[in-house]
């Protein structure tokens, strides 16, 4: 959480005024993250309690719908609003740590390509391409299933297969500011490699990562829930949004809400974080486009 | 009548921050075969004059009034399809940057050749072949061979040939050259400067040259309209600016003329920064910068009047 | 030139032999592959034989070595639930991916390329906001659950298109939609974004200023140098939709390498899931191979930016 720290006075120089879609995507990521954050407090059930006599309801503004149940229960009988509040400290919480984590490997790895360039650029830039060749989904389903699936293993995965973004965008950066005046001063007072970089060359990359890692969360939250969706997620009985719909998918003739309430769950995540990295990159970074 | 007149020209940009006064009532007229300077320090509005006149103000720039007749016919009566007819046949215009003004993925024979169609219709072959020609004319080497080339397979100065070649393949009888050697190396500039003015000469084409660098004028201008803050403050032949200004503005940039070894470089030097163009203030924009200020000129903004024949100043104290 | 493709080509040489590497290592990442490969109930002998059998005892590069001089051959082995070559499954199935694939990127460039165009020529206007909705939607929407929603409302609701399989072209429809989403979302918005950026540039300026017809300006001139960024993206685009096809064949029961790939995952059948990545790697490495000898066409800079390099 210090990056978020360091981060602050970057964002905190906006060239424009807040736009109606930052605001709304501030303000639904606020609640979506206050909601995930005190889950255990605001669900009105527990989310793994199984009540088999109130199975399949629908929500409560439908006939047979239950006033207790807002958004309905699954076919084991549990609350769905509980549930999903519940899932979005999987999601947030899976997605934050794996974008921290694919930025650590990433920017790791495009400091070291732009820095030294020669060599270690093209052995850097040949892995990068490697990765984007390879269907991140199946590589990770494959080492999920093979390492089993946990939560830490998911992180694992999740940070190792999407740094590319990151290493791309820090090498393009070092690149330029390696060139500018006040790294060569650095580098003939006599200092070292390793303190340039980290002095002088990060501190000026850091916009860039910024904008990136927001746009990432968006991805790893989708990319979380899929790896759930296809069984090789965070396991039950913890509740994820992937999961859900995955057992929604079975009840898609029959019960609607099953499928619906987890994914409009994702999908406003997902828009609200868009929404917020978007109005980082324009404010912060014009030229980026990811 | 003038080749082109332009009476009471107000370009305005409205911005998030208020409304930028860009262009702010000027008036001038060229004759056919005429070579106009048009000169201030950047920001003065010169080039926004040049693309109203085009009538390509990008937005959100607007022509809020004037008129801007050539041989007669008011431009901005004219529908989208008459004006296009206008622009590259009868006033074209060459640009300060050749590197970003010509298209990239297009060939510098296909750019001319599209002109060259778009006015006179025919064969494409034919329009490749006035293409070559053209490149000739502004004295490319192997022009048949260059013609084939993309932009960035040139050096400046043969971009910029090229760019002139674009402009004057339709034959228009006005030629607006919005800062034509800016971007370029000393040496280079002269021979486009030699080249403007050979081309001038032959086909008796009127130049509207927009510049900061009055080393330039000198070399190529019949007359001269200084420009600031949107407004014409003096206008004359460019003999009489060199020898006698008279509004103290002119006199500022002509103190700041580098000697001769440093033509091409910009002005400076004159203290104060040029105005906010946003203000609605009434009297003179120059006051606040002027050395010869007096009360008045603060109150009233002056108008230009011709204090000698043929010589236009904007300023009550200037010394005459 | 010449040059140019020949460096090309042996760089995308490397990035094989990097997949290669991957895919190799994708069976040795817990140590001991016989644990992947045997039931967790086996037999101590029969771990001990398939040891052997596979040359698990050799050092590892030697196993690489291996490994390599029959992928190269492409031998990937006999997969283990179906007992026939891998490769021979994959041959089977693909076509219905790349089917779907290119039905799904068609699709998206169809609706998005124009969508983004008009909207950068009528900007701000009722026709941008609702595109600029679309693509914020389009790039939120995960495809699992659009296509349980298409699912939902088109083959359960409306009982226009089937829910699943792969019969008959109105099987492939909701699909297609729902693995092109995501994708017409990108493209909308970079055709938007990269015709604004070419209209403002001064070109554009200078072929207005010499007369040329706002259309052949807007058609011309201004598509074919928005069109360079889009081409770059569709090679990228593609790896994405070959990953989004495995939930998507998943979702839609359509019997491509995704719905291979996904059971092979489970049975535990790692030479199929081997040779499916290295079959869909080397597939996205030769199209960005095409993709950037287009490019080179397109854009006659990139080749003398690229040797100047």
């Amino acid at each position: 959480m210090s990056v978020t720290a360091t981060m602050l006075p970057v964002v905190a120089r906006p060239r424009r005024r807040v736009s109606f879609r930052a605001a709304f995507g501030l303000g639904a990521l606020l609640l979506i993250g206050g909601s995930a954050v005190f889950a255990p407090q605001l669900a009105p059930w527990d989310p793994a309690r199984q009540m088999l006599t109130k199975r399949l309801r629908p929500p409560m503004w439908q006939a047979r719908g239950l006033r207790e149940h807002p958004l309905g229960t699954d076919h084991l009988g549990r609350d769905i609003l509980s549930r999903i509040l519940h899932g979005g400290r999987i999601s947030l919480g899976v997605g934050l740590t794996a974008v921290t984590l694919s930025a650590l490997i990433g920017v790791t790895l495009g400091l070291l390509a732009g820095f030294f360039g020669g060599r270690a650029d093209a052995l850097i830039m040949r892995i990068v391409d490697v990765f984007l060749a390879i269907p991140y989904i199946l590589l990770a389903m494959g080492v999920v299933f093979a390492l089993g699936p946990s939560l830490l293993n998911v992180i694992l995965v999740m940070g190792a297969t999407r740094w590319v973004q990151f290493a791309r965008i820090v090498r393009a950066d070092v690149l330029s500011i390696r060139e500018r005046e006040f790294v060569a001063g650095a580098r003939a007072r006599g200092n070292r490699p390793l303190r340039l970089l980290l002095r002088h060359v990060l501190p000026n990359a850091l916009t860039p990562i910024i904008v990136v890692a927001t746009l990432e969360l968006a991805f790893m939250i989708i990319y979380e829930s899929a790896l759930s969706f296809l069984g090789l997620g965070v396991q039950p009985p913890t509740p994820t949004w992937g999961w859900m719909l995955a057992d929604g998918r079975n009840y898609v003739a029959t019960a609607w809400w099953l499928a619906t309430f987890p994914g409009l769950a994702i999908m406003l995540t997902v828009l609200a974080v868009n929404l917020l990295g978007d109005w980082l990159r324009d404010t912060l970074d014009p030229r980026l486009k990811v | 009548m003038a080749l082109l007149s332009v009476e009471g020209l107000r370009t305005q940009f409205a911005t998030g921050a208020g409304t930028v006064r860009a262009v702010d009532g000027v008036s001038f007229a060229i004759e056919r075969g005429e070579v106009l300077g048009l000169v201030g320090e950047s920001g003065c509005g010169k080039s926004v004059t040049s693309l109203s006149i085009m009538r390509l103000v990008p937005p959100p720039g607007q022509i809020v009034a004037g008129r801007i007749r050539l041989e007669g016919e008011d431009l901005l009566d004219k529908d989208a399809e008459a004006m296009r007819r206008v622009r590259g046949a009868r006033i074209a215009m060459v640009f300060q940057e050749p590197m970003t003004s010509l298209n990239p993925v297009f060939t510098i024979g296909d750019q001319i050749a599209a002109a060259v169609l778009a006015h006179e219709g025919g064969r494409r072959r034919a329009a490749w072949d006035r293409a070559v020609e053209m490149l000739d004319q502004v004295q490319v080497p192997s022009p048949g061979e260059r013609a084939r080339d993309y932009p960035h397979q040139l050096s400046g100065g043969l971009r910029q040939r090229a760019m002139i070649a674009l402009a004057l393949a339709p034959g228009p009888q006005l030629l607006i050259a919005d800062e034509p050697t800016t971007a370029l190396d000393v040496t280079i500039q002269a021979q486009i400067l030699d080249l403007l003015r050979r081309l001038q000469a032959e086909r008796g084409m009127a130049v509207l040259l927009i510049t900061h660098d009055l080393g330039v004028v000198a070399e190529l201008c019949h007359r001269v309209a200084i420009i600031y803050a949107g407004r014409i403050v003096e206008m004359a032949p460019v003999a009489r600016i060199f020898e006698e200004p008279l509004h103290p503005y002119t006199r500022g940039l002509l103190r700041c003329l580098p000697h001769p070894s440093r033509f091409g470089q910009p002005l400076s030097s004159i203290e104060g920064a040029p105005p906010d163009l946003r203000g609605a203030d009434a009297g003179c924009p120059f006051a606040p910068r002027c050395p010869l200020a007096i009360e008045s000129c603060r109150r009233h903004e002056p108008a230009l009047a011709e204090r000698r024949p043929g010589h236009f100043v904007a300023c009550p104290v200037a010394v005459v | 030139m010449v040059g140019y493709v020949g460096r090309r080509l042996l760089q995308s040489l490397g990035v094989l032999l990097g997949v290669s590497v991957i895919v190799f290592g994708l069976l040795h990442l817990t140590g001991d592959p016989t644990r992947l490969l045997l039931p967790l109930e086996a037999r101590e002998e029969d771990v001990r034989q398939l040891r052997a059998l596979l040359g698990l005892d050799d050092p590892l590069w030697v196993q690489y070595g291996r490994f390599l001089a029959r992928a190269v051959r492409g031998d990937f082995g006999l997969s283990f639930k179906h007992q026939v070559p891998a490769l021979a499954l994959i041959f089977q199935t693909l076509p219905a991916t790349l089917q779907l694939t290119a039905a799904g990127l068609g699709l998206a460039l169809v609706v998005a390329v124009p969508a983004g165009i008009l909207s950068a020529l009528k900007r701000n206007s009722l026709l941008d906001a609702l595109c600029s909705v679309g693509v914020l939607l389009g790039q939120a929407m995960p495809v699992y659950w659009l296509g349980l929603l298409l699912i939902m409302v088109f083959a359960v609701g409306l009982g226009w298109f089937p829910a699943a399989g792969r019969d008959g072209w109105t099987s492939i429809v909701l699909p297609a939609t729902a693995l092109g989403a995501f994708s017409m979302a990108r493209i909308a918005r970079m055709a938007r974004s990269g015709m604004l950026e070419v209209l403002a540039q001064d070109y554009v300026r200078t072929a207005r200023a010499a007369g040329i017809r706002t259309f052949v300006v807007t058609y011309k001139y201004a598509l074919k140098n928005a069109a360079i960024p889009l081409v770059t993206i569709i090679g990228l685009e593609f790896g994405i939709l070959l990953g989004g096809a495995v939930i998507t064949e998943t979702i839609f029961a359509w019997p491509g390498v995704g719905r291979l790939a996904v059971d092979a995952i489970f049975s535990r059948d790692y030479p199929l899931v081997q040779a499916i990545v290295a079959v869909l790697a080397t597939l996205f490495v030769v199209i960005n191979l095409v993709i950037d000898l287009v490019y080179t066409y397109l854009d006659p800079r990139i080749v003398y930016v690229r040797s100047a390099r």
